[in-house]
């Protein structure tokens, strides 16, 4: 182990500069997704202003609405994350810094590509993997190039390697073999049942072998940090790592369940996600017992929040998770809003709301002074997470009712109508959690435009405000 | 082994994964190597024929500017007519789907029957396994939100003229339906459909084309416009 004197200095460690802009490109990303959504949204409610153009189509921008928070939004955060995290823990920088910033530009290229193509109606028939045929292999060497930069580091790394790094290696490895697998097996091997099954594959470790290890290595990195302690128990992030990884990645068909799968594959979907709810306890206690004596910091640390609101949002998806995958609930709620709300909540309320509390965190670091409101952060957090409870809540309701209204084969345009008040209660929601980023974007501004950095002012000594 | 880098990339990182893609990937698709894929000229059945001779005589002149230009007439001799009509039908249904998946219709609208809630009363047979075995399913099309109703067994059930004034402007024969216009399927108005919008409706009608009980003319309901058709003959 190097000492505290040989150790290598952050300033050599982390391209600071990267992690503003890949944070910046992250923040651009939610919005053009949140524009999205709310063109969808007005449109069920038939309220949508737009003339009916083909490329203002709200079936094209619905595609734009996930793709630009999974592929724009998330992906962007968390690279950036990797390029303060990774450096920091393996003591060593990236494997080449000229190759960063060529994947930073390279993937915005990705994104900004896979967006125009879905506004062009090029979609591919998979969901979360919409992105045209002929962006994939750029996709698919960007991901490579990825993990060969943060790979490095890490692999360097002597001896055992903290929790975090052990996430992020296999999210490296998992995150370029699902988009493999989802985006070139359904559309060129197999067909039918079996591509069914794979797309199932695809969306599932989308979430779980990309945005969940991801996620989970950024909070074993982050709270300790916070709360100034060690996780409360070794074993128990042992468990969860290893769970996870066994669990995950066998649950793709319970996204098609009473489908033409074979049944003893949709059995065995079933009762692995009902295995890995009680791995994620394991994870909750252990966050939880770290926190034990010290629950008011969750109140007076802003970024501590945000994540301990994740962290209860996952649990509270997960435990749906294992409910809803039954046949029991899948026979009533598949298809309908249900659904819809639970993505919301894991996407939103959980990975979102993380990467915005680590971003509250780190750019008062990367700009050298303090936000330009911390007073705009808190209504932030409300109204992001307020309106994220209002939209899961109603969704799920809505799903409800969506779905007793189709068991009791009432006409279809009944279904509709139960669903206009809670689709109505959506957009005001959805219009809360759009504003909140707005603010947000609006207070990152501000915040780079009073930066030292930029006004070339005496760069002053590290600044590490009492309450964030 | 549990805290070490070869541990997790070999283990974890490629030997979960593996495991999972061989149980839950190659599994069913060893089961179903019964069921070849077949590709899209074998999916012209005579159902989908005849509405793809329908929609000639109904919009003449569009169907003539988008399937039989002057390079590629219909040919006159009825057998090579016959094989004309089947391989226009195929393009069509390809650039139908491909329409289908870009416009994101698979968002709102799913493609498979289950064998609960009283899905088969609504919508007609379950759906199953050999259903799906074909090029115009890849990747699969299940669908994974109903804001519309199922459309696997759609075809056949309403008119082309059905469909082509609901794709432009769906409220005139749904007023509550939150469907969006698709209007640039169109030269100007619903009774000229343009190539995509031909292609798009033998799409659709296409849809459980390859089921006996196709068409459900018992639950067929009589459209509530004139239909041009009557004009043209």
């Amino acid at each position: 182990m190097p000492t505290a004197t040989d150790s290598p200095r952050h300033e050599h460690l982390v391209i600071e500069r990267l992690v503003f802009w890949y944070f910046a490109a992250a923040l651009g990303y939610m919005l053009i997704s949140m524009v999205a959504g709310i063109i969808m949204g007005l449109q069920l409610l038939s309220w949508n202003p737009l003339p009916a153009l083909e490329h203002l189509s709200p079936g094209r921008w619905r595609m734009v609405h996930t793709n630009a928070i999974a592929y724009g939004f998330l992906a962007n955060g968390f690279l950036g994350m990797l390029h303060w995290v990774v450096p920091r823990l393996s003591l060593r920088p990236v494997l080449d810094k000229r190759l960063s910033y060529f994947i930073f530009a390279a993937w915005q290229i990705v994104v900004l590509s896979t967006a125009v193509g879905l506004i062009l109606g090029e979609a591919q028939g998979l969901e979360w993997g919409e992105t045209p045929v002929w962006i994939d292999p750029l996709a698919q060497v960007g991901l490579l190039l990825v993990a060969f930069d943060f790979g490095y580091p890490i692999i360097k790394v002597k001896g055992p390697m903290y929790v975090t790094l052990w996430y992020f290696l296999a999210a490296l490895v998992w995150t370029f073999l699902t988009y493999a697998m989802g985006n070139f097996i359904p559309q060129y091997c197999v067909s039918g049942s079996a591509a069914g099954a794979v797309g199932g594959l695809f969306i599932h470790d989308l979430v779980g072998l990309f945005v969940t290890p991801l996620g989970w290595g950024m909070m074993y990195y982050f709270v300790p940090i916070l709360l100034k302690r060690p996780m409360w128990s070794h074993g128990l992030s042992l468990v969860g790592f290893w769970g996870l990884a066994f669990f995950y990645p066998l649950q793709g068909i319970h996204h098609f369940l009473y489908t033409p799968i074979p049944m003893f594959l949709q059995y065995g979907a079933v009762l692995s996600t009902i295995a890995l709810e009680f791995v994620v306890l394991t994870v909750i206690i252990n966050f939880v017992g770290t926190l034990r004596g010290t629950g008011m910091a969750c109140l007076s640390n802003l970024p501590l929040r945000y994540f301990y609101t994740g962290i209860t949002f996952y649990f509270l998806t997960c435990l749906q998770c294992a409910l809803q995958t039954t046949m029991t609930f899948q026979a009533l709620i598949h298809f309908t809003d249900w659904v819809v709300g639970h993505a919301h909540m894991v996407m939103f309320g959980v990975f979102s709301m993380w990467q915005l509390g680590m971003m509250v965190y780190l750019v008062p670091r990367l700009l050298k002074t303090e936000w330009y409101s911390e007073k705009w952060c808190y209504w932030h957090y409300w109204a992001s997470a307020g309106g994220l409870c209002v939209m899961a809540g109603d969704l799920i309701l809505g799903g409800l009712f969506q779905g007793w209204s189709w068991a009791a084969l009432q006409p279809w345009e009944k279904s509709i109508e139960v669903s206009i008040p809670f689709w109505a209660v959506r957009i005001a929601a959805g219009a809360v959690m759009f504003w909140a980023q707005l603010l947000f974007a609006y207070n990152l501004f501000k915040t780079w435009q009073k930066s030292p950095l930029r006004t070339g002012e005496e760069t002053l000594p590290h600044v590490a405000p009492a309450t964030m | 082994m549990f805290e070490s880098k070869s541990g997790i990339f070999l283990i974890a990182g490629i030997g979960f994964f593996g495991l999972a893609f061989l149980s839950n990937a190659v599994v069913p698709a060893m089961m179903y190597r019964h069921l070849p894929e077949k590709p899209v000229a074998d999916l012209v059945n005579p159902n989908v024929r005849y509405q793809f001779e329908d929609l000639a005589q109904r919009y003449p002149d569009e169907f003539k500017a988008a399937f039989a230009t002057e390079q590629d007439p219909v040919p006159t001799d009825p057998q090579e007519a016959a094989k004309w009509y089947s391989t226009k039908c195929a393009e069509a249904l390809s650039m139908g789907r491909k329409i289908y998946t870009g416009e994101g219709c698979w968002h709102c609208h799913s493609q498979f029957v289950r064998p609960v809630s009283n899905e088969d009363r609504r919508y007609g047979p379950v759906s199953k396994s050999w259903e799906y075995q074909n090029e115009l399913q890849r990747p699969v099309m299940f669908g994974t939100r109903r804001v519309g109703p199922d459309l696997s067994r759609e075809g056949g059930r309403r008119s082309s003229d059905w469909h082509a004034v609901h794709f432009f402007r769906p409220k005139t024969l749904s007023p509550t339906s939150p469907m969006p216009e698709y209007p640039w399927l169109f030269d100007g108005s619903p009774d000229k459909p343009n190539k995509r919008g031909l292609a798009l409706m033998i799409y659709v009608q296409w849809l459980g084309s390859w089921l006996e009980s196709y068409p459900y003319y018992e639950d067929y309901e009589p459209t509530k416009i004139e239909k041009p058709i009557a004009e043209a003959e």
